[in-house]
């Protein structure tokens, strides 16, 4: 009987040591060229990074990590030094947020717009209205409304608007749906509840496109000005994390501004749709 | 809604076609969970050994702890481990935050619990009997330890399956200290989470049946190796 006890411990000593030299010769190669970085799911779910980061490791042989968080989660990472740089849609916190010393460089890279989408029906009657007076009928109306409710750059910007409208934010009301989730997910609950929301057009798009044309929700308010949505590349101030790869962060920063990529972003298509604008500054 | 159908379908797919991005998925969610059902079983069965066959004083408290924390949620241990191992923490110097070893610390911690606390029941129900004759036969102590192990070497069995099973499906560890990273540390349910953000619904249910195969080949493994003996 002992002499299966001392088997099976042999085994699983076998067994870690090869785990662990598998973990040791997949790590240390690239320990030095990886660039770690947090950014929001619109530019993950979408599918844009899958198609940048193979290419910012062709021109540059530096590897791109990311990890996709809401805007607010993003900048947390970033206060705690765990990525070396940040891609958000924030612009108001984002400055906050440079002021305040926990990030340096921040550069303006594209755009895309906001839009709010509905039912097809649009039972609210707001179709083609400012968002000034689509939220108050929301409001005055008591008309279901899907909020993202998880400090993401989308809800930063709901807040924003709700203010710029005169109108206190509808935490406790009814029919005031906060998810708490993605983006995606939240243009779902909308669907289910006939309520309406605000989004980012790329996710939107995407939606679309996974109801192959056929969507619950449609575009009820876009255009207008204040929907206008800026996403900026910031690198963690290494003054503050000694171990942010600031060097890499700044390739990474100018490979985004550089002409070619500026255009890859502009092809970058999504049922044949434009999702983002560059307008980085030379 | 043909997400089932559809999902069924693009699962047989995705197991049979050999595509990287889920066979990279497989072998993470592979290798996190080995290790940490390793770990937890390293630490586990000698604590539930303890816990299980000593009379000390505590004892029951320590016990209602223990069982307590089978009910720990993955994301406070997630946010739990993240305070220690980010850069700003205690351990950040050791870079375990969006890596296999950070993300197996954490599940060790998660179904250490289970570990110890099915052994110790395990070895709790034994014939009380077993000990006596163990040391009538002139067993000494680490004799009558691994004796009473192997006596309850099912028990044990069924207490590294759960753990394992609790491992390899938890998600919320796998999302805050791994980081879903493509190739890295994205794990079969951080990915179904990836595609039910990305509205892919029916790829996130193909995963989720990758994932039932997987514990259904770990479990016949064990049925077989059950057998035998």
């Amino acid at each position: 009987m002992e002499g299966i006890v001392k088997k099976i411990t042999l085994f699983l000593i076998a067994l870690s040591l090869f785990l662990f030299t598998g973990l040791l010769a997949g790590g240390a190669g690239a320990a030095d060229q990886v660039l770690m970085m947090a950014t929001t799911t619109s530019t993950d779910n979408t599918g844009l990074l899958n198609d940048l980061g193979p290419m910012f490791k062709a021109d540059t042989g530096v590897e791109l990590k990311w990890v996709a968080v809401g805007t607010g989660n993003a900048l947390e990472l970033g206060k705690n030094c765990d990525v070396d740089v940040l891609l958000v849609h924030a612009p108001a916190t984002e400055l906050k947020y440079v002021a305040d010393g926990y990030g340096v460089d921040r550069r303006e890279i594209m755009f895309n717009d906001f839009i709010f989408v509905g039912p097809k029906g649009d039972p609210a009657g707001v179709r083609g209205k400012s968002v000034k007076e689509a939220l108050k009928t929301f409001a005055a109306r008591k008309i279901p409304f899907a909020s993202r409710g998880d400090n993401s750059g989308t809800h930063k910007m709901e807040l924003q608007l709700w203010k710029a409208a005169g109108l206190p934010v509808p935490d406790k009301e009814t029919w005031y749906i906060q998810t708490g989730q993605g983006m995606i997910n939240t243009i779902n609950i909308a669907a289910e509840r006939d309520a309406y929301t605000l989004t980012d057009r790329g996710t939107f798009i995407k939606y679309e496109a996974n109801w192959k044309g056929e969507p619950p929700l449609a575009i009820i308010v876009e255009g207008d000005a204040a929907l206008k949505n800026q996403y900026s590349v910031i690198a963690v101030n290494p003054a503050r994390c000694n171990k942010a790869k600031y060097d890499l962060a700044t390739k990474f920063s100018e490979w985004m501004a550089s002409a070619k990529i500026q255009k890859a972003i502009a092809d970058f298509k999504l049922m044949g749709k434009q999702l983002f604008f560059p307008n980085a500054k030379k | 809604m043909d997400y089932l159908g559809s999902g069924f379908l693009r699962a047989l797919v995705l197991l049979f076609s050999g595509d990287p991005e889920t066979f990279s998925a497989v072998t993470t969610t592979l290798e996190v969970s080995s290790l940490s059902i390793l770990a937890s079983l390293a630490l586990g069965i000698p604590g539930g050994f303890i816990l299980g066959y000593f009379e000390f004083p505590g004892k029951k408290h320590l016990r209602a702890v223990v069982d307590t924390l089978l009910a720990l949620p993955t994301v406070v241990v997630g946010l739990f481990v993240y305070a220690f191992i980010s850069r700003r923490g205690p351990f950040g110097e050791m870079a375990l935050l969006f890596t296999i070893p950070g993300v197996a610390l954490a599940q060790t911690i998660l179904v250490l619990p289970i570990v110890v606390s099915l052994t110790a029941t395990a070895v709790e129900g034994l014939d009380r009997r077993l000990r006596l004759t163990l040391i009538t036969l002139g067993a000494n102590a680490r004799q009558i330890a691994l004796q009473t192990l192997l006596e309850a070497r099912f028990a044990v069995l069924t207490a590294a399956v759960t753990a394992y099973g609790r491992a390899i499906s938890e998600v919320g560890i796998s999302m805050m200290i791994g980081g879903n990273i493509k190739w890295h540390t994205r794990t079969i349910t951080t990915a179904v989470a990836l595609e039910t953000g990305k509205g892919e619904f029916a790829m996130g249910i193909a995963l989720g049946i990758v994932l039932l195969t997987l514990a259904l080949l770990v479990n016949a493994v064990l049925v077989t190796l059950r057998r035998k003996q």
